[in-house]
């Protein structure tokens, strides 16, 4: 586990939800919910289809407002300084937020730039899911499961403390979720922290388990 | 947040340049649908000369709408807009660069195929700087104007249709004195006040229309 230097400690990624609530539609999803996730912890979403953990998820990047509680980042209210907040987590949603015209390089490479990481990292993040051989690829050609590995290169592409991961495994042969979990396991090491919205087809060590069918009214 | 600006504008052209047909579409729409002008009008040269400013920018104006689809629809469909918002970038900042790159791949080219148009429709010699610099001056607005239509109706079904709608009454200012321009300079009439409204008009909306779009944005993001 590398040392955590200064800058980390002062960033240090603790995600607290405190009564967080979730209203979608004109539905409560999520009542007074408390949690709270330090480095190196995950927590498990788990429900039906339909219960809500799109929705939390979204609401944990601050796409969505709460509709009641709080939701602190290192001790303080997320939503009053978003742009702070959301410069230090991954979203991935069940889109790949991928360029079907440009190729699987190119889509990294442009991601990679816009969310500030930097370029020495891309070969690695494209191995990490052995994508070597498809870099040169334009992603419409791509399979839905190579798909889902392309927009997953992007956690290793650039180093972001939070990872909000709505079913990240969906698609992926064994060999691939197994990278995935190594990679998690790798960014909990590291002092990350990962919420994972999955249905049991990723195996994530000692998590923190939210099962949204209770929690909902 | 340069760099992530940079990469932005690098990406957006580079996707413009990958689908030619698309980027494309509206100049060509512009031309061809100004060619159909002397066939319906009737081929005399007095005529086209007299509508010919108007009938152009009509078409302009049409053209940009025709585009307007592409600057946040794709983005919204395949959740690249999600990954705008996690940038390390005001959301503003971001809508003014794809803003930017639209208007290099559409307006741009109004801009550049208006000259050939000019001859088209018999118009006059001053013509020929006068309604490219009309341009120049009115198609960043059309732009940005429609812009804040597009990302309010971002996710809506038949919201191109709607887009045009909500789009086509905002132009008007811009018709107005776009046309009051050409025919100011062609006619010997003076046209520094138009020309000045055109532009007062642009800096405007590079101010406010920004504002506006992010706005959408996030609320179609929710």
């Amino acid at each position: 586990m590398p040392a955590p230097d200064a800058t980390r400690e002062a960033a240090a990624p603790l995600l607290e939800a405190a009564g967080l609530a979730c209203r979608r539609g004109g539905r409560l999803l999520l009542e007074a919910v408390d949690w709270r996730l330090a480095p190196g912890d995950a927590l498990l979403l788990k429900g039906a289809n339909g219960s809500g953990k799109s929705s939390l998820l979204r609401l944990l990047a601050g796409f969505l407002r709460p509709a009641g509680g709080r939701l602190l980042h290192g001790g303080r209210d997320v939503f009053a300084d978003l742009a702070r907040y959301r410069a230090a987590l991954h979203h991935l949603g069940y889109q790949d937020a991928l360029k079907p015209a440009l190729t699987v390089a190119e889509n990294l490479e442009a991601a990679a730039a816009l969310l500030g990481g930097e370029r020495g990292r891309l070969a690695a993040a494209l191995d990490a899911f052995a994508l070597g051989g498809l870099a040169a690829t334009p992603v419409r050609f791509l399979s839905s499961g190579q798909r889902r590995r392309a927009a997953l290169a992007r956690l290793a592409a650039v180093p972001r403390p939070i990872w909000l991961l709505d079913e990240p495994g969906i698609g992926l042969d064994r060999r691939n979720r197994d990278a995935l979990e190594a990679l998690i396991d790798r960014h909990r090491g590291g002092g990350g922290i990962a919420v994972v919205a999955s249905h049991g087809d990723v195996a994530l060590a000692r998590p923190l388990v939210l099962d949204l069918d209770g929690a909902g009214a | 947040m340069t760099g992530a600006l940079m990469a932005l504008v690098r990406r957006d052209l580079h996707l413009a340049w990958r689908s030619p047909a698309e980027t494309l579409l509206g100049v060509v729409f512009f031309l061809v649908a100004l060619a159909l002008f002397p066939l319906g009008v009737g081929a005399s040269p007095d005529i086209l000369a007299r509508i010919g400013a108007g009938v152009i920018w009509v078409l302009a104006l049409l053209a940009v709408l025709l585009t307007l689809d592409r600057l946040f629809q794709h983005d919204h469909e395949d959740g690249s807009l999600d990954l705008l918002l996690l940038a390390p970038l005001p959301l503003e900042l971001a809508v003014l660069a794809k803003c930017a790159v639209h208007w290099l791949t559409s307006g741009l080219l109004l801009v550049v195929a208006s000259p050939i148009l000019a001859l088209l429709m018999n118009l006059p010699a001053d013509a020929f700087w006068a309604l490219p610099l009309a341009l120049l001056l009115g198609t960043p607005s059309l732009t940005l104007i429609g812009a804040i239509g597009a990302a309010l109706l971002l996710g809506s079904r038949r919201g191109a249709v709607l887009t045009a709608l909500l789009v086509l009454p905002l132009y008007i200012p811009v018709l107005i004195f776009g046309v009051a321009a050409v025919d100011g300079v062609v006619l010997g009439l003076g046209a520094r006040a138009p020309f000045l409204i055109l532009g007062a008009i642009q800096l405007a909306a590079l101010a406010l229309a920004p504002l506006a779009i992010a706005a959408a944005l996030r609320l179609a993001s929710e």
